[in-house]
């Protein structure tokens, strides 16, 4: 069903209508359209609907299928593996990073397929890591400006949470009223309020009430594997249907394998894959929106002989900087029932330790959020943690609804030695595959060891027995950072490279730091300032 | 190690809610084919999957489901023939068909050098002590040449022989998860509540 394309000949794929369809204005390859995009997910799908909005012509490429969710999303783990980017990569270093199911999708709409909806704000002072906290670097964008953006798409995805936010500067109630909290996210209230810290219902992607053709969220749980009722707001589910309505054509099932530059200097047009051909398509600007890994790996793989390191890369640090989360956790067993598979999965969140400096050991954050993982996720990590298996594995499965976990997204702290790189294999198209090398810092473990503390104090308090930790790691970031110096980042705060004026990147690889909250809502407030100094831009002539 | 499996949702089948608006017409489909369009043999050799089932009836034990089990060897070998890799690979690793074929083998061959004897033809004890050994990365064979014993055992064979046994409704109805949920979902949340759709707990006096 989605071996083909089904975005093309003038229709796209409408996502609110089982078989249904929407018109989409198609170019040809040969039409040098204003901006062709890489990637349909936070950044990529969040520019494609802001440029076309503001009246560009825009080309918006997806390595990945075009989902109808209502009959294309199956309430099943193995099957919805189909959102993920499976394709083969290498990872390194001394913490190797499992990629796949974790963190990378696969679909149009990105890896916002699959996430898990948890929408928070980086902390004004984060953006300052350097001038106000005294690690990392900065931001080369302002936290007003940034908190602007975020007012701005969380109104756009009707985030549901709480009237109050208990941390950071005041801000607006958010646009839905909160999720009502489900018996492991009362776990983490009943842990916090016990160790005296606050938590609060987390500001979630997914509607609480109806919102034009998407019902309010059925608590099903499987989040993770794709909304199959569109309450999710995803990007697939909003700005790429608004992008299609505002003039763009998004092709799926389309991999870009090489950007080319002219003798200018310029870049001039990418080549695709799609219907089992390699095509090229013109364009006078080339966005790249693939995220940590595949980012650095399409500007590595178009190296040319005017940029034999790669594209935009005289700094020599394309790929360099990759950073992940921590992602550790503790778990243990409860009395009662609690049967975590119920509800999107992390409803209760404290940030109490990205806001206070006092108590701790380490210059980065994390939050923490309670859990919900279903049947095959839970087995996986009882045995890729604990190791077991046999028997005692099948009855340790059997306490499932007596379960309840806390985890992290914890700020890993960038180091130019964990990087992106091509390996020597090359894919079933012929391009080189990415090799992923990693190793925490120490300040990256003082942060993880203080949160297994922490928690397991908390859960314990919370009534938690047998408890125990396990690691992880969630997200990317990094790879091609934005900064103000030419010599020591990528590109600007806009996203522009400072090598070659006319490509961009507008995904999570822009982030000179990843702070300890999800990032998904940072890249689309941050895709939305680039699409307004794009325009802005482009009314005084620079573009 | 005990062989018993201690039945808490003795009377909760996953497939009963088949018909309800628990389920919807994707989720039939693909949990109609797991059940009833078991892949045949077409990656392994005949050898291969007869060492791979022995291994699996160690890490996933089914003596309660007398004569049919859940299958679980001939997802794998799905997973080999189409070659679906997780997304990554270790450094150092070999290529995901090569290590189980190298895997295989060398667990059949760790048993011989242990034990006398091919891992089919080892009881229960000295299999799983096989098994114990390679997990913890202590193997005498010369076949783990280059597939990092310990490695493998994670990441692809138990990772894998786990996912697919946990795919499979029996499994969910045994640990009591609620499975599919598209379009109806759950309305109670809190702790101790249950919706009249989901897996009654066995409470012993």
């Amino acid at each position: 069903m989605t071996d083909s394309p089904r975005a093309k000949d003038g229709r796209a794929p409408d996502v609110f209508r089982r078989g249904g369809w929407v018109p989409m204005r198609c170019y040809k390859d040969e039409d040098e359209v204003d901006f062709a995009i890489v990637g349909t997910g936070a950044g990529g799908g969040t520019l494609a609907c802001k440029l076309a909005e503001a009246g560009f012509s825009v080309v918006a490429f997806d390595a990945g299928p075009f989902w109808r969710p209502l009959e294309d999303f199956a309430s099943d783990e193995y099957e919805q593996r189909k959102l993920f980017w499976l394709g083969e990569r290498i990872v390194g270093g001394e913490n190797p990073v499992q990629l796949g199911d974790n963190n990378s999708g696969q679909s149009v709409g990105g890896s916002t397929v699959h996430f898990q909806m948890v929408s928070l704000r980086i902390g004004p002072d984060r953006f300052k890591a350097r001038s106000r906290l005294g690690y990392a670097v900065d931001w080369p964008v302002e936290p007003e400006e940034m908190w602007h953006y975020y007012d701005l798409t969380e109104d756009a995805l009707k985030i549901a949470g709480p009237v109050d936010y208990p941390w950071g500067p005041p801000r607006r109630r958010y646009p839905y009223r909160q999720h009502e909290m489900n018996a492991a996210a009362l776990v983490l209230a009943r842990g916090c309020e016990a160790l005296g810290i606050k938590w609060a219902a987390t500001p979630l992607a997914t509607i609480s009430a109806p919102r034009g053709k998407s019902h309010p969220c059925v608590y099903r749980g499987f989040c993770k594997f794709g909304c199959s009722t569109n309450a999710k707001q995803s990007a697939l589910v909003t700005w790429i249907p608004n992008a299609i309505k505002a003039g763009a054509e998004i092709r799926d099932l389309a991999m870009v394998g090489r950007i080319e530059v002219g003798r200018n200097g310029r870049v001039t047009s990418l080549h695709y894959h799609r219907e089992g051909e390699w095509r090229r398509q013109r364009a006078k600007n080339i966005v790249v929106g693939g995220y940590a890994i595949e980012t650095p790996r399409l500007l590595l793989n178009s190296a040319c002989p005017q940029f034999p390191d790669g594209l935009a890369n005289s700094s020599g640090l394309v790929g360099k900087f990759f950073m992940v989360q921590s992602n550790h956790a503790v778990y243990g067993t409860f009395d009662e029932e609690i049967r975590w598979y119920k509800a999107p999965p992390s409803l209760a969140v404290t940030e109490h330790w990205n806001y206070t400096q006092t108590g701790k050991d380490f210059p980065g954050g994390y939050a923490y959020m309670s859990q919900g993982p279903l049947a095959v996720e839970w087995a996986d990590t009882m045995t890729g943690q604990r190791g077991l298996w046999g028997m005692e594995l099948r009855n340790e499965m059997a306490k499932y609804n007596h379960q309840a976990g806390l985890k992290i997204v914890g700020e890993v702290l960038p180091q130019e030695k964990n990087r992106v790189e091509l390996a020597d294999q090359t894919d079933e198209l012929g391009l080189r595959i990415p090799r992923v090398v990693f190793s925490y810092g120490e300040e990256d473990k003082k942060l993880y060891q203080h949160a297994i503390r922490f928690m397991s104090a908390a859960l314990e308090a919370a009534g938690g027995k047998d408890i125990w930790s396990a690691e992880d790691t969630a997200h990317l970031g990094g790879t091609c950072r934005m900064g103000t110096d030419p010599k020591a980042s990528v590109t600007n705060a806009d996203g522009r490279c400072w090598d070659i004026p006319n490509l961009w990147i507008c995904d999570g690889s822009l982030f000179p730091t990843v702070a300890g909250v999800n990032p998904s809502l940072t890249i689309q407030a941050l895709a939305w300032r680039a699409g307004d100094r794009i325009r802005e831009l482009a009314r005084r002539g620079e573009l | 190690m005990s062989e018993v499996f201690h039945h808490r949702f003795p009377t909760y089948d996953v497939l009963d809610k088949w018909d309800s608006p628990s389920w919807n017409d994707q989720t039939r489909a693909v949990v109609k084919k797991r059940l009833e369009d078991v892949p045949e043999r077409r990656f392994l050799t005949e050898g291969e999957w007869e060492i791979l089932t022995a291994i699996c009836d160690r890490l996933i034990p089914q003596p309660d489901r007398g004569n049919r089990p859940v299958p679980i060897v001939p997802f794998i070998d799905e997973k080999l023939h189409k070659n679906q890799g997780d997304g990554y690979r270790y450094d150092g690793m070999p290529p995901m068909r090569e290590a189980w074929r190298q895997g295989i083998k060398a667990i059949d061959e760790e048993a011989r050098t242990r034990w006398g004897g091919g891992f089919r033809d080892l009881p229960h004890n000295q299999q799983e002590a096989v098994l114990r050994a390679i997990q913890h990365n202590d193997t005498r064979s010369e076949v783990w040449q280059g597939l990092p014993p310990k490695q493998f055992f994670s990441s692809l064979l138990l990772r894998t022989t786990v996912s697919v046994y946990y795919a499979h409704p029996a499994a969910w109805s045994e640990i009591g998860f609620g499975g599919p949920a598209s379009p109806r979902g759950y309305v109670r949340l809190g702790f101790d509540r249950r919706d009249s759709w989901e897996a009654e707990e066995r409470h012993d006096g």
